[in-house]
């Protein structure tokens, strides 16, 4: 696994709270390495999907200071908040797929909202449907998808633009176990290639399977860092690309 | 990008809109001319009454008027209205009659002039004085001064036109944005989505806006068809009651631009409203 100087991500003492109820996290705070792998593990309702929300942007934290790229996100002009969220893929627990797009649509996406031309789309989004498995599903409307279908195009749309950080939430809660493994084979080839992957599951079994990879425990929103590894993690050897 | 149309009854609404825009300019327009070319036709217009009760010594004077009148280099035309057009005036109120001939009602001797220029109440006081002696019957005004009321009324008119069509611009831009809210809220879900795969207010914008421009063109062609069709119907009407001051009221070729200006202005103000809503509204979002 390639690692890298510098963080991608910091969190610093972040807070979160719904409107005026108790929070939902609090006195978060971590470093993500370019190039690491990250599982976030927790009982239900240990505040996993909110943190994740805060690392793609979907939410900003009520209190506490978060880094991307260098740069404090929650204090950057809204304008500037798509370029950053470029910069990420998100796999949603509910997969969040446009259901009037087909699939070759949906996983194409992205690309087209960051500006690709159309000619530079159709192969890179057929290969990667391929890959998955649903080339022949192509024109395929989400309503029309099984719910392990549905998972692997939402996969595909977060990987298609090789994004700095991908955020799972539960990728492989909807696949059989074989299929399990392949995606979590293609999370690991792109962490390979220097993304940040940031895995929320229950799977305990998929823990084992990366080597290398660091675990984050969320307990009744907070995080579990007895050693600071998670705060102040040791520097990384830049690896050969 | 996802398509977001605002379908429905958006294109009806614009081409209702449109149509009664281009009916409330025409009349406008139309009333802006007939008032402009009657105003142009009686400028230089005065008249001269002949108040006298006996009809041979109103005839001698009006003779007298006509002479003198005729000899003025600021005068350019004198006509004394014949006694059959007088009497033909008179008899939808007073039956067949020779005025002429009976005295029962002496009506004025009526002379029309036309001066160089316009008239101003300097000249009007300047004829009055070369007439007192030798005509001391006369009495001069100026045309404009009996179809002033309808000049104002015309004004009147005109304003009211301008203020149905601001209304109706508002109530277009109103239109649109109850719309554009609610194009936005059934498509809230696929606006969250693409927001977080990283796309901007104005790609966002920019569907809504394609959609309205194509629903607004489609209504805004439909209503520039209607109006016109209004008023062409209108026009004929109003033509065949043989009216010299209503055929005043025809357009040029700056008042065809305007009207055909309508259907584009609709559509402009129709993409800047949802333009403005969509970004409003999208603000409100991470």
């Amino acid at each position: 696994m390639s690692g890298g100087e510098g963080n991608i991500v910091q969190f610093d003492n972040v807070g979160l709270r719904y409107g005026i109820d108790r929070e939902v996290l609090s006195d978060i705070s971590l470093t993500l390495y370019p190039g690491s792998f990250y599982f976030l593990t927790g009982a239900s309702g240990a505040g996993k999907t909110s943190l994740l929300k805060l690392l793609y942007l979907a939410q900003r934290p009520s209190r506490g200071i978060i880094r991307m790229f260098g740069t404090d996100v929650i204090t950057v002009p809204r304008g500037r908040l798509p370029a950053f969220r470029r910069r990420i893929g998100v796999v949603f627990q509910d997969f969040r797929l446009v259901a009037h797009l087909s699939a070759f649509d949906n996983v194409a996406l992205p690309l087209r909202v960051s500006g690709v031309p159309e000619s530079e789309i159709r192969k890179p989004v057929a290969d990667m449907l391929a890959w998955v498995g649903l080339d022949q599903r192509a024109e395929a409307r989400p309503a029309t998808l099984s719910g392990g279908e549905q998972q692997r195009v939402a996969i595909a749309r977060a990987v298609i633009a090789r994004p700095e950080i991908l955020v799972a939430d539960e990728p492989t809660g909807n696949v059989d176990p074989d299929m399990a493994l392949k995606l979590l084979r293609l999370f690991e080839a792109l962490n390979r290639l220097g993304t940040t992957v940031v895995v929320a599951t229950h799977d305990v079994h998929l823990l084992k399977k990366v080597p290398d990879s660091l675990i984050m425990r969320l307990d009744r929103g907070r995080l579990s860092d007895p050693t600071g590894a998670l705060r102040y993690p040791p520097r990384r050897e830049v690896a050969a690309q | 990008m996802p398509h977001a149309r605002l379908a429905g009854p958006m294109p009806w609404v614009i081409a209702i809109m449109i149509a009664l825009t281009v009916m409330a300019a025409g009349a406008g327009l139309a009333l802006r001319n007939v008032a402009a070319n009657a105003e142009a036709e009686i400028a230089g217009g005065v008249t001269v009454q002949i108040v006298e009760g006996a009809p041979a010594e109103r005839a001698r004077q009006a003779e007298v008027t006509v002479a003198l009148l005729n000899n003025r280099e600021d005068v350019t035309d004198v006509r004394r209205v014949p006694q059959s057009e007088l009497d033909a005036l008179l008899e939808p109120w007073l039956g067949q009659k020779d005025f002429a001939e009976e005295d029962v009602i002496p009506v004025p001797a009526l002379i029309d002039v036309r001066l160089a220029g316009p008239v101003t109440a300097h000249r009007l006081e300047e004829l009055r004085a070369a007439l007192s002696d030798p005509v001391p019957s006369a009495r001069v005004d100026a045309q404009a001064r009996w179809l002033r009321p309808v000049f104002d009324a015309v004004a009147s008119l005109q304003w009211l036109a301008g203020g149905l069509i601001l209304l109706l611009a508002a109530t277009t831009v109103a239109a649109v944005w109850l719309a554009a809210r609610s194009a936005l809220g059934s498509n809230r879900e696929t606006i969250e989505i693409v927001h977080l795969l990283g796309g901007t207010d104005q790609q966002i914008s920019r569907v809504f806006q394609r959609s309205i421009a194509f629903d607004a063109a489609l209504g805004a062609l439909a209503g520039l068809g209607l109006g016109l069709l209004a008023m062409l119907l209108l026009g004929r009407q109003f033509a065949a009651l043989g009216s010299g001051m209503v055929a005043g009221g025809a357009f040029d070729l700056g008042d065809w631009a305007l009207l055909l200006a309508i259907p584009v202005l609709g559509v402009a103000l129709a993409v800047v409203t949802a333009r403005l809503t969509v970004l409003s509204a999208l603000r409100r979002i991470l």
